[in-house]
């Protein structure tokens, strides 16, 4: 059977069918696998033993692998899914499983570890962290490979008893959509052998046979004991081997421990392992066709080394070996695989195995995911022909610092000309992605077609592109690297031929397809000079269709995929054009069937419309436009962001050399105000007239790209035309005017403010509504605004809405999803403490939205300050934090000892004022600023060292604020201990946890926060267990405040919560409501679900203040209303509560009968709680606050 | 005392029937209405809009953010496929196979195709007979009042042809003659007549400014207008006549009976005091039966209808004349 699948479905497959027990987490670019695992699971799929296995998601990797330990002592088959430091997490029970020897599997989508940066890319950094723990290892290199290595790791773990690990390059293969021969039912359960799956379990535990597996030993035998499995280690090649011919025999593919491509008497080889083998190996043709004698060395098995095969398959006349490593480990000699095979080559040199030792040299390349092409590949044999090939370099980027890398030609290719490549550009919300896929399966199915598709997205989720590369050809594709010529171009959005990369992508010839909102004669016109000259010089022919209009007219909004998908079968001619149509059209009836008629019709007449209207557009030979592509910063922007940000916004990161890089992944804050991206067509405007000024727009806007300032109204002198005002509405400032400025080029439109706006028109909706962007002079406004004078934090009043929208936020601007329901608190905790915050950030959206470049959202304020951000890991976000909060204790203390030691010098009553200064109301902390101003004044006249020593640390003197922010994934789950900890720990923190409910930012997993009824991933069938109530169990310490918060629903108890949790010494936790894509609702709709959320008493906002039991009181206060609908009104409009209803409508009522019982059983629980006297509650036994 | 009753061909063991309400949403909600006394169950309208407004909402909201950043590829698990109106379908097939008392699917489609289709989903599903709840609204001025009509007629035909199970009609009050509607879709071969269906037009929420759903529970005083076209009805038609709306007590039940009508349906009473008030009416019904001495619905059912001599709109228009006097006579009216 054929299949074109990409490389996770290919390994999760043959995992799923191979094992009884899958233990599970999710983790990028792993995820797809665990999922389809827990599908299968879901519907009833069973192994090829006729079982259906059990699909089990854990809190962390960490439980994943301890679960997947105990499976295994059990006698189950079991798996797992895995990268990065999800395996990292995984190491000690890897070293466990492996020195009980025990057969087990892991598959990894390898990627790379977090050290100066989080990546999600690929590489080997995971893989080689873990080659110590006694695993086996099985690299492979492309979605075939994957596939059928999947298969063969299973067969051999059993055979060997060594556990292994599989691994192929994370994206490059796991995300790979490629046509591959499948493996049957049949021929996996004829290869996996019964008899040693029994003998796996005749060792398992059982009290019918018990004995003691898990001993502590002593110095006495441990060292024996653990020398006692080599002959297991010795025996693995053989076993792998022979694994590997009776897959053969049984499928006809052929691998084997290592592969020699290649001249059979090459002088230069290459050694490496995973998807840069494919390339290399092509690339070695190309350059052996040309005369030169090179070749390449695939590594399989990777543990344990098989050096005998490494260097018999070596030719004998290869003078000059390089070992490529896809890992970096700094301070080594080399990386880990170039050690290998120069230990293994050295050792049979001198064993006299071979008779001259070859040169051999490390480089590196391709980390997270860094291309690696045919060019680079080329260079590397260039490379080992030089007299003194360098040793440790690298290859695909520009050393300037240490002059590591070698040259390469970036235009080499080696591309055959028979296969067809197309590279798309499209809007990560306009479909193209979605249909590309189709695409290549509709053509993957054809007979004696090959496809291949491979996605590039972007690093914000709103407002995203997306670069779709496909190739089409009579043979496999063995390409695993981005197109750089394509005889076919898509342009999906019209604004996208201002950029380089459109038009670079297009070879000579090329046919570019351009979805445009202009009628086909003008679209020329209308083209920037720079891609018209392009056009031009490639000779590309230009056709156009306005697939926005046709979309919309035939009902499928912005969804235009279904239209360009046809317009390019009908251009390309990879498939004949009638025969195409109707596959199309056969697969859009397939794929929308389920979505009832009106969607299936609209997609089959936008195939017909498409046709119809997609015209050819006559180039004229000269009359080339005036539009010039705008500059990608502007003027003003800081050195660096033009250096280097620019580039790296402009698609051209991978010029940047390595002496543009921060040597400790420092970056600039507040880069993200330097890319206006103009993502949406429609905008929010105020109506000065109308509006209440409020504040409610502001304080929702999830982009911040709503703000208000007052002024004298002779500061309106010089406005530029059009810039709005209205006069203050505030007492004791007559004359006043107020400006509420939308900065349009970054509003995401995503409409909360018009529903969080109380005011309704008539005629007009609001006092700010959504409304098509307008041609306005939006920079000069923004600068005009940016030029009146911030309000003085000590004029706000902080204690209400109407006040905080006058306090600068210093986030902004965040790539988070239109209408994010979690940014609208970061950006309320940026302007409320920001100017004094250090936030640590736990790995999830809030870190990627917060830090994934090229621009981020953190930023500062005219003075210089704001909010210092960092992000350390998933699993350790509290712990983090608190060591940020114990640094600033233990230097704040350090302070004030100095500064006592300084009295005199600094003078008794400013020194008393600093140290005596409770600092917990905005006027006090003002006070205390200023205050420390004037000490570091007095510092730099005092030469004693101690007055050094204070100025280093005299900030301390204001008192930080930590917070501590993250998700529930981080929060319920994979943090819950260090969360728990903290709270404990009785220190000054504050956490925020943003509730989405799952994890969303790998795809909406379940947490142990995903409500009971729900549906989300790894709870297909909807969540069977009540999510865990967080604030009661932080309550339960008495030492720490405690708030449950839901913006949408009662914005000033927010504001109170977090200006509390803030205020409060100790540790202080908020639970945020944060509506979600993940959520299956309009997002506009966010903040009326929280309101729902609140109203029917899912949601009940409380506040837990541990100072108000201390003054006798009851520290309990429930915010909320009693509950005055039921929950279904609110559960009822989420597709997570009712795709259950849909497809179990039975299970789906029993569910949300016990989730109202439960929503009832609660607030009683929080009704009695509300009216305990205080000695019913814990106290807060906490010395010396 | 037999009450048995008959409708569409149906034998029910009373003439009270659970119309299509709320109460049936859930099994256990159909299992009380069969455990009450019920003659027989009106399953909550299939409404086709909703289904393929919510297949094509979830599909909006399952692409919503997908494809678009590399961690996060799609929000949702691939649902598994279904027609989209598998909830109501799965439900009906439930009820119908664990009710004592037959199970009629209520049907209330926009496009032709919609109608036939999930009529025939729902006789495969063992509804023991179809309502073609009709709501539609001719909204625009332009709308002619025969083709309205004409609508309701081609929809019964396209039904009635594709379905072997008996089929009601359930009509709203708003047609110039009734009667003459009546009449059509008796021709074109109903086995019921619903009358009527009750239009619940949206209401003003002052407070939240905004239009809301105008669900309401009816009232006895509405039962009037439904009686006199009933009572009108009676004898003139083949179909068998549902009395609905207005039922509040046993004495309202009786009054439809009297007028003609061969069930009585009501949502409103069961709703307002639980499924087991059908239990009281049909008890009602028994005493009010014995205490005059019938033995079977048979023997009063239609005594004061409007039909025999056929000058129905006489006696009406006469009865219309009395009522005005006597309210003039009681207040001071406008009139």
């Amino acid at each position: 059977m054929r299949a074109t699948v990409d490389g996770n479905e290919a390994v999760a497959s043959v995992a799923y069918r191979t094992n009884e027990v899958c233990c599970i987490y999710p983790i990028t670019p792993a995820s797809p696998m665990a999922e389809l695992a827990d599908e299968w699971s879901g519907k009833g799929s069973k192994n090829v033993w006729g079982s259906v296995p059990t699909v089990v998601e854990m809190q962390s990797e960490a439980g994943a692998a301890g679960a997947m330990h105990g499976a295994l002592q059990g006698g189950a088959l079991s798996t797992t899914f895995t990268a990065s430091q999800g395996l990292l997490l995984m190491i000690p029970n890897m070293y466990k499983i492996a020195g009980e020897l025990t057969p087990a599997v892991f598959h990894v989508a390898a990627r790379s570890v977090a050290a100066h940066a989080l990546s999600i890319f690929g590489d080997h950094s995971d893989v080689m962290a873990v080659r110590q723990t006694g695993f086996a290892i099985l690299a492979s290199a492309s979605v075939q490979q994957a596939q059928d290595f999947a298969a063969i790791a299973q067969m051999a773990t059993l055979a060997a008893r060594v556990p292994f690990l599989h691994f192929f390059d994370g994206f490059r293969v796991s995300h790979e959509l490629n046509t591959i021969d499948t493996l049957s039912d049949e021929e996996l359960a004829g290869l996996v052998r019964m008899e040693l799956i029994r003998e796996h379990r005749g060792r398992s535990m059982t009290p019918e046979n018990p004995f003691v597996r898990g001993t502590s030993q002593n110095p006495d035998v441990f060292f024996q004991a653990r020398e006692a499995s080599n002959p297991y280690y010795l025996a693995v090649p053989g076993v792998v081997e022979s694994a590997m011919s009776a897959f053969s025999q049984r499928t006809g593919r052929s691998y084997g421990l290592v592969a020699y491509s290649g001249h059979p008497e090459a002088e230069r080889v290459v050694v490496a392992m995973g998807s840069a083998t494919e390339t290399l190996a092509a690339t070695a043709d190309r350059v052996n066709a040309s005369g030169d004698r090179v070749g390449v060395l695939a590594i399989h098995l990777y543990r344990p080394f098989p050096a005998e095969a490494v260097v018999g398959a070596l030719p004998r006349s290869v003078r000059r070996v390089a070992v490529l490593d896809r890992t970096k480990e700094p301070g080594s000699l080399g990386e880990p695989l170039y050690l290998d095979v120069l230990g293994a080559i050295s050792e049979a040199f001198q064993r006299g195995q071979i008779g001259s030792m070859p040169v051999v040299v490390g480089g590196r390349y391709g980390l997270s995911s860094k291309e690696f092409t045919p060019g680079m590949a080329a260079g590397v044999f260039a490379e080992l022909a030089r007299e003194e090939p360098k040793r440790g370099f690298t290859v695909g980027i520009n050393d300037d610092v240490s002059g590591t890398s070698i040259d390469y030609d970036p235009a080499f290719d080696i591309e055959p000309p028979d296969t067809i490549r197309a590279v798309f550009f499209g809007l990560g919300s306009d479909g193209t992605v979605g249909a590309n896929k189709n695409t290549i399966k509709i053509i993957g199915d054809e007979p004696e077609m090959f496809a291949q598709g491979y996605f590039v997205y972007d690093s914000k989720k709103s407002g995203s592109q997306t670069v779709s590369h496909l190739r089409f050809g009579r043979r496999p594709i063995r390409a695993p690297y981005l197109i750089r010529e394509a005889g076919f171009v898509g342009c999906h959005r019209f604004e996208f031929l201002g950029r380089a990369e459109v038009l670079a992508v297009a070879s000579r010839d090329s046919i570019l397809l351009v979805n445009a909102p202009y009628p086909a004669e003008k679209v020329w016109e209308m083209i920037p000079r720079r891609a018209q000259e392009q056009i031009v010089e490639k000779g590309i022919e230009l056709y156009t269709v306005d697939a926005g209009k046709i979309a919309s007219e035939v009902g499928l909004g912005g969804r235009v995929n279904t239209v360009l998908q046809a317009c390019f079968f009908a251009l390309s001619g990879v498939v004949e054009r009638e025969r195409a149509i109707g596959q199309v059209k056969a697969f859009i009836t397939k794929s929308y069937a389920r979505r009832g008629d009106r969607v299936l019709k609209a997609n089959l007449e936008a195939v017909d419309r498409a046709l119809g209207e997609l015209e050819r557009v006559e180039i004229p030979a000269e009359s080339f436009s005036a539009i010039e592509a705008p500059p990608v910063v502007p003027e003003n922007a800081p050195d660096f962001v033009k250096r280097v940000t620019a580039m790296m916004m402009s698609g051209r990161g991978d010029e940047l050399p390595v002496s543009a890089m921060p040597v400790d992944g420092t970056w600039p804050s507040g880069t993200a105000a330097f890319e206006k991206r103009n993502v949406s067509d429609i905008i929010a405007r105020w109506d000065q007239d109308s509006c209440i000024q409020c504040g409610n727009c502001g304080f929702v806007c999830p982009h911040s790209v709503i703000r208000s300032k007052y002024y004298p109204p002779e500061r309106l002198e010089g406005a530029p035309t059009g810039f709005q005002s209205a006069p203050l509405r505030a007492r004791g400032l007559p004359g006043t005017r107020f400006t509420l400025l939308v900065y349009s080029e970054d509003c995401t439109g995503c409409g909360l403010c018009v529903e969080a706006c109380p005011v309704i028109v008539p005629g007009e909706l609001k006092a700010i509504n959504l409304a098509p962007r307008e041609e306005r002079r939006v920079r000069e406004e923004v600068a005009f605004f940016e030029s009146l004078p911030a309000i003085e934090r000590s004029r706000i009043d902080f204690a209400t809405v109407r006040g905080t929208q006058f306090l600068e936020p210093l986030f902004e601007f965040s790539g988070a999803c239109a209408g994010c329901g979690e940014t609208p608190y970061l950006k309320l905790l940026s302007q409320l403490f920001g100017e004094r915050a250090m936030v640590a950030n736990a790995t999830g959206c809030s870190s990627i939205y917060g830090g994934n470049l090229p621009t981020t959202p953190w930023t500062k304020d005219a003075q210089g300050r704001g909010p210092a951000w960092s992000n350390s890991l998933f699993e350790d976000n509290a712990e983090f934090g608190l060591g940020m909060r114990l640094a600033a204790d233990q230097h704040s203390r350090l302070a004030r000892e100095l500064a006592v030691a300084l009295r005199e010098e600094l003078g008794t009553g400013l020194v008393d004022a600093v140290l005596d200064s409770p600092q917990r109301t905005e006027s006090e902390l003002q006070a205390q600023r200023a205050r420390v101003a004037m000490l570091k004044e007095r510092l730099r006249a005092i030469g004693r060292p101690e007055a050094t020593d204070l100025a280093s640390v005299v900030d301390h003197l204001l008192r930080r604020s930590v917070w501590i922010v993250g998700g529930d994934g981080w929060a319920y789950d994979i943090g819950s201990g260090g969360v728990d900890h903290i709270l404990a720990s009785g220190r000054d923190v504050n956490v925020l946890v943003m509730d989405t409910e799952v994890y969303s930012n790998t795809g909406g997993q379940m947490s142990k926060a995903t409500p009971l009824g729900a549906v989300a991933k790894f709870a297909s069938a909807g969540k069977t267990a009540e999510k865990k109530d967080l604030a009661l169990q932080a309550i339960a310490y008495g030492s720490v405040y405690v708030a449950r918060v839901a913006m949408g629903a009662d914005p000033q108890q927010t504001l109170r919560a977090f200006r509390e949790a803030e205020a409060y010494e100790g540790p202080s936790l908020v639970i945020a409501y944060s509506h979600c894509i993940a959520h299956g609702i309009d997002m506009r709709d966010g903040l009326a679900q929280q309101y729902r959320a609140v109203a029917s008493g899912y949601w009940p906002l409380i506040r837990y203040d541990p100072m108000v039991r201390a003054a006798g009181e009851n520290p309990f206060l429930l915010d909320s209303p009693r509950p005055r609908i039921a929950l279904s009104d609110y559960s009822g409009r989420e597709l997570r509560y009712s795709m259950l209803a849909a497809s179990d409508p039975l299970e789906a009522d029993r569910l949300a009968h016990l989730a109202q019982e439960a929503v009832d059983q609660r607030w009683a629980t929080y009704e009695e709680m509300a009216t305990r006297p205080a000695h019913r509650f814990p106290a807060d036994a906490r010395r010396d606050r | 005392m037999n009450i048995e009753a008959s409708y569409m061909g149906l034998r029910l063991k009373s003439p009270v029937v659970a119309s299509a309400s709320s109460l049936s949403y859930t099994l256990d909600g159909v299992r009380r209405l069969a455990a009450s006394g019920v003659g027989a169950i009106v399953m909550h309208s299939l409404f086709e809009e909703e289904i393929t407004g919510e297949a094509d909402r979830r599909a909006r909201l399952l692409e919503a953010g997908t494809e678009s950043y590399a961690e996060s590829l799609s929000y949702f698990p691939e649902p598994t496929p279904q027609g989209a109106s598998k909830r109501h379908l799965d439900l009906l097939e439930r009820a119908a196979s664990l009710s004592d008392v037959p199970v009629i699917g209520s049907l209330n489609a926009t496009a032709p195709g919609g109608w036939v289709a999930h009529a025939q989903e729902m006789e495969s599903a063992g509804a023991a007979g179809i309502e073609l709840n009709v709501y539609m609204l001719p909204a625009s001025p332009q709308d002619g009042g025969r083709s309205v009509e004409a609508r309701h007629v081609e929809l019964l035909q396209m039904v009635k042809s594709a379905v072997r199970v008996p089929v009601a009609v359930k009509l709203g009050p708003f047609f110039s003659s009734i009667g003459e509607v009546a009449a059509m879709l008796d021709a074109a071969g109903a086995d019921g007549l619903v009358l009527f269906a009750r239009f619940v037009h949206p209401d003003i929420d002052p407070e939240l400014m905004r239009i809301v759903p105008g669900i309401g529970l009816s009232s006895p005083f509405e039962s009037r207008l439904s009686r006199t076209w009933i009572s009108l009805l009676r004898g003139k038609v083949r179909a068998s006549i549902a009395g609905a709306t207005g039922v509040d007590q046993a004495e309202d039940v009786i009054k439809y009976l009297l007028a003609g009508a061969d069930v009585v349906m009501t949502a409103s009473s069961l709703l307002r005091h639980g499924p087991a008030h059908a239990q009281e009416l049909v008890d009602g019904v028994s005493a009010w039966m014995a205490r005059k001495g019938f033995q079977s619905l048979a023997d009063f059912r239609g005594m004061l209808s409007g039909s025999g001599d056929g000058d129905g709109a006489a006696e009406e228009r006469a009865a219309y004349v009395d009522a005005l006097r006597a309210a003039n006579a009681k207040s001071q009216g406008p009139w």
